[in-house]
């Protein structure tokens, strides 16, 4: 069993002073295998609570982030399943799942996790799953009104993964669960 | 004193004191054995002379002391048996041990007896305790007076007439017990004090260090005073406290003003201090100037701030003798009488001050300003501090409240803190500053209007703008990044739920960080940007009825501050950014692709524009796409374009032609890449840019484009699969996974079946 944090478009500080302190509770250090982060963190002191809670981080970048070394799309394997990460703002129309879909393919993955569109979504899609995580403090954005805060834990198990949701609606934190089986003959 | 013979000789002194008593109490103790009285008390004077050396250091004279001390227990006892058996009254004993040829060993041999008189309660205590104190006045030689009283206080300990002892005499007993401690710690106390102006100048911090090994001796009679029961309240405050400290202030010795004070705070009950503090606290100015009070009080403080913690039932008892008042005063008149007291000294006085009133009168937020009050007015005549140790505790003193208070907004009601950060220097400002962010942040604070957020940037203006008279300092780039990332963070917290008055705050926010400067003004504008755009839609949010004239707060206004803010920054000349971006327009055009992919797909979302206005935005947004500096870009941008084109809402735009004009632009692209590449025999990939382009074609495929047929989808398949053997280099496996997975899409379409399935029919992947 793995535990995979996946988050994104935090926004600190242009959109939002920090992770709502709810959310810093639930995440501890030592409890998170993987960390996969879309982007848009944006500065290096977020990076490093980000390192703080679990040293395997993989960040691609989002048009607002400092840091030039994140790669536009990241690939990465845990356990059984291939995953890809990207920020989601290359992928025109935004959110649209074709589009994004297509991107599935061409990084030839199982999970596909972008961001941008600060809505989360999860959807079993071609026998795969795409992910969007929505924003971890709930920051403004142009293209989603009334942004709640949002994250997902993935836990990786065989050939099994467990999607779940955190949202905080009104200072409550509500948690959705999604289930999801790839079979084994998926790929060559 | 004799001449110092150093370390070697004074060993050998030692040993020969040692020597000395040893021998003698060997006799000592065959005499006791054979009862012979005359001997042992020959014997134990000629051992008590060994005392009388002037020859020892403190150190070594305690040594022999308690050699000889062990020794006169047992004659004490043998003392006790013999006036037991009735073989010689005790009062026989007391006369015939004075008969002692030198001074000393009759002095110790007479207290050792007095010990035993008292316990045969032959007479009063208090009569014996009284003639010995008065007998050992014969004694002045300090060191040797010190420890001949110091045994007095030994032997006597356990024999006070105190209330409630078997010792206990008439009505007025516990009076001479008190009487008996006061005196011998007075006369001690003047024996010590008197050691200091012994021998020569050039050792005086020799003897320094000497009488402090010294102090305990002294001290031990307050903490005896402090075990007689009888010392009830009246008695400590009537008579006790004002005697100790009538010699504590006449002795004029700092040495013992430090240790003595130190001593009542420690020995005596928190509740007498508390009790008689006006008492004790007038000691205090009257002390010698170089007496570090500011420990002792700090220390006294301490102490009555745990007692009220630990004991909230006895808070009533702080405020009925107003300690507050008493210790602000006290503090006042010290600084006053210690003209050469250091800023930091006082300071720290105000910082127990300060302590103290958070923890005794957490309500009484008048206090704390007060003690603020006070600091400034100790601090005003100077310039800015300079003293990084006064520094240090002015920041102690102003986090304190931070601490306590964790709602910064109580801070912010204390008129006086701005005032006290006026007198840090300008890194200690920003510190500071950092500091009371740091609080807000911690305890998500949100500071909701605007004259608490005027306050409050008032204080941390040491990170809003240049401070007068800071040279262009050597900031860390880094240091300064996370203080100015603080501040941008800071603006979240600056909310209201009302719109007006959130309007307010916003403006107080852009007029402070509008004074930023070129530096700044990129790390704080996005944040109140971001601030003002929630503004806006929660105005958006609202029933329309609020449009009006009269009405103050509407996204009109808000966008006209946002004109302001986003015009400042672009006015503000930032040749580091433009290099920055400079360099990574050499580097990779990462940033263009990054902004044309944000107009496009911002394009693709906009339908309030006309349809000529759109037409040229569109038509220019293509044309930079096709400018890039990469090829693989150019082709992605010039194909993400193509969603210009085709969207999928209402009254959408469905022009398929120019779908495939862009598709089409794409491909050729693609085309001048891969011969690019030939020509280098450079890395693959561009094979991988037909794929994308395929996907595509196939997602306007199922749209229904009907430019868009079967037949021009199985082209490009076979196209790619031509380009992928004529590929010189050997296949790039990324590739090779996307073309078979774009290839298991189509297969898998058309098992769907239905119409999307018919429309797959066609195409063969195989």
């Amino acid at each position: 069993m793995v535990l995979v944090l996946a988050l994104g478009d935090l926004h600190v500080p242009h959109r939002a002073a920090d992770l709502p302190a709810k959310f810093k509770s639930m995440l501890v250090p030592g409890k998170i295998q993987h960390i996969i982060c879309t982007g848009n963190l944006c500065i290096k002191e977020v990076h490093d609570y980000l390192k703080s809670l679990c040293p395997d981080l993989h960040i691609t970048r989002g048009e607002y982030d400092e840091d030039a070394r994140y790669p536009e799309t990241k690939t990465l394997t845990i356990g059984q399943f291939k995953l890809g990460l990207c920020h989601g703002h290359q992928v025109v129309p935004w959110g649209d799942l074709d589009s994004l879909a297509m991107l599935q393919r061409q990084l030839d993955v199982d999970i596909l996790v972008t961001g941008h569109t600060h809505q989360f979504k999860a959807y079993k899609h071609e026998g795969g799953v795409v992910i969007n995580p929505g924003s971890a403090t709930g920051a403004y954005s142009s293209i989603t009104y009334d942004v709640n805060p949002s994250f997902v834990l993935m836990d990786i198990d065989g050939l099994r993964v467990v999607v779940y949701v955190y949202e905080l609606i009104d200072g409550e934190v509500k948690v959705d669960k999604i289930d999801f089986k790839k079979t084994a003959t998926m790929h060559a | 004193m004799l001449p110092d013979g150093g370390a070697d000789d004074e060993e050998r002194w030692l040993a020969e004191g040692i020597a000395g008593v040893q021998q003698n109490a060997f006799y000592m103790h065959r005499a006791l054995d054979s009862n012979n009285l005359k001997d042992a008390l020959k014997y134990s004077a000629q051992m008590l002379s060994e005392l009388r050396t002037s020859r020892l250091s403190p150190h070594k004279y305690y040594d022999l002391y308690m050699r000889a001390f062990d020794e006169m227990r047992k004659l004490e006892m043998f003392f006790r048996e013999e006036t037991r058996r009735g073989s010689c009254s005790v009062v026989d004993l007391y006369e015939l041990v004075q008969h002692a040829g030198n001074v000393l060993p009759r002095l110790y041999l007479l207290c050792t007896v007095g010990s035993v008189y008292i316990k045969s309660k032959e007479a009063p205590a208090k009569d014996v305790l009284k003639d010995l104190v008065e007998m050992c006045r014969g004694i002045q030689h300090p060191l040797r007076g010190l420890f001949l009283r110091s045994y007095l206080s030994q032997i006597s300990r356990d024999k006070l007439p105190d209330i409630g002892s078997e010792y206990e005499g008439d009505a007025d007993s516990i009076n001479d017990a008190v009487e008996f401690v006061l005196q011998n710690f007075i006369e001690m106390n003047k024996l010590w004090v008197r050691m200091q102006h012994q021998g020569p100048v050039r050792e005086k911090e020799k003897r320094g260090k000497e009488r402090n090994e010294l102090r305990d001796l002294v001290g031990k009679n307050l903490h005896v005073l402090s075990q007689i029961e009888g010392v009830d309240l009246d008695m400590y405050k009537e008579t006790v406290l004002p005697r100790i400290l009538e010699q504590v202030v006449n002795c004029k010795d700092e040495l013992a003003q430090f240790y003595l004070m130190d001593c009542i705070i420690q020995v005596f009950p928190d509740e007498y201090h508390l009790q008689t503090l006006e008492t004790l606290l007038s000691a205090f100015p009257q002390l010698q100037p170089n007496v570090d009070i500011k420990t002792v009080l700090s220390q006294l403080m301490d102490r009555l701030s745990s007692y009220a913690a630990a004991s909230p039932e006895v808070l009533p008892e702080f405020l009925q003798v107003e300690a507050f008042a008493k210790f602000s005063n006290a503090i006042g008149k010290v600084i006053e009488a210690q003209v050469d007291m250091p800023v930091v000294g006082a300071v720290t006085l105000y910082v127990s001050l300060l302590t103290f009133t958070l923890r005794v009168h957490p309500d009484r937020l008048d206090y704390v300003d007060q003690v603020l009050g006070a600091c400034v007015k100790k601090l005003s005549g100077n310039a800015k501090l300079e003293d990084s140790r006064a520094t240090k505790q002015i920041v102690a003193l102003l986090s304190a409240p931070l601490e306590k208070y964790s709602n910064i907004v109580t801070a912010l009601e204390l008129s006086n803190y701005p005032r006290v950060m006026d007198y840090l220097d300008n890194s200690t400002t920003k510190v500071m500053a950092l500091v009371i962010i740091q609080s807000i942040m911690k305890n998500t604070t949100c500071i909701s209007t605007s004259d608490k957020i005027e306050a409050l940037f008032d204080l941390i203006k040491g990170l809003i703008k240049d401070m007068d008279g800071a040279q262009d300092d050597e900031l860390d780039d880094e240091d300064f990044k996370e203080e100015q990332n603080s501040v941008a963070r800071l603006i979240h917290m600056l909310h209201n739920d009302d719109h007006e008055e959130m309007l307010k705050i916003l403006c107080t926010v852009q007029k402070h960080i509008l004074q930023g400067g070129p530096k700044r003004l990129p790390f704080t504008v996005p944040s109140l940007v971001f601030s003002a755009l929630k503004l806006v839609r929660r105005l958006q949010g609202q029933d329309g009825d609020v449009i009006g004239e009269d009405v103050p707060a509407t996204p009109k206004k808000i966008f006209q501050i946002l004109h302001q803010t986003i015009e400042a920054l672009s006015c503000v000349p930032s040749p580091e950014l433009a290099l920055r971006l400079y360099l990574q327009c050499a580097e990779d055009s990462k940033a263009q692709i990054t902004a044309i992919h944000l107009i496009i797909g911002t394009l693709q979302r906009m339908s309030i524009f006309g349809v000529e206005n759109r037409d040229t935005l569109t038509h220019k947004t293509t044309g930079y796409s096709a400018k890039l500096l990469k090829k693989p870009d150019q082709c992605r941008a010039v194909y993400a374009c193509s969603h210009l084109f085709w969207t999928d809402d209402q009254d959408g735009i469905m022009d398929g032609e120019r779908v495939l004009l862009c598709l089409k632009r794409a491909l050729r692209i693609a085309n001048a890449a891969q011969q690019m590449a030939n020509v280098t025999r450079g890395s693959s990939g561009s094979v991988a840019l037909f794929i994308e382009i395929l996907n595509k074609y196939l997602y306007f495929f199922e749209k229904g484009i009907p430019e868009i047929t079967n037949t021009v989808i199985q082209d490009l398949i076979e196209l790619i699969r031509t380009e992928k053997q004529s590929e010189n280099s050997v296949a790039d496996p990324s590739t090779e996974a996307f073309f078979a997975s774009t290839l298991r899409y189509i297969e898998f379409q058309k098992q769907k079946g239905g119409s999307i399935g018919e429309k797959y029919e066609q195409i063969k992947t195989t």
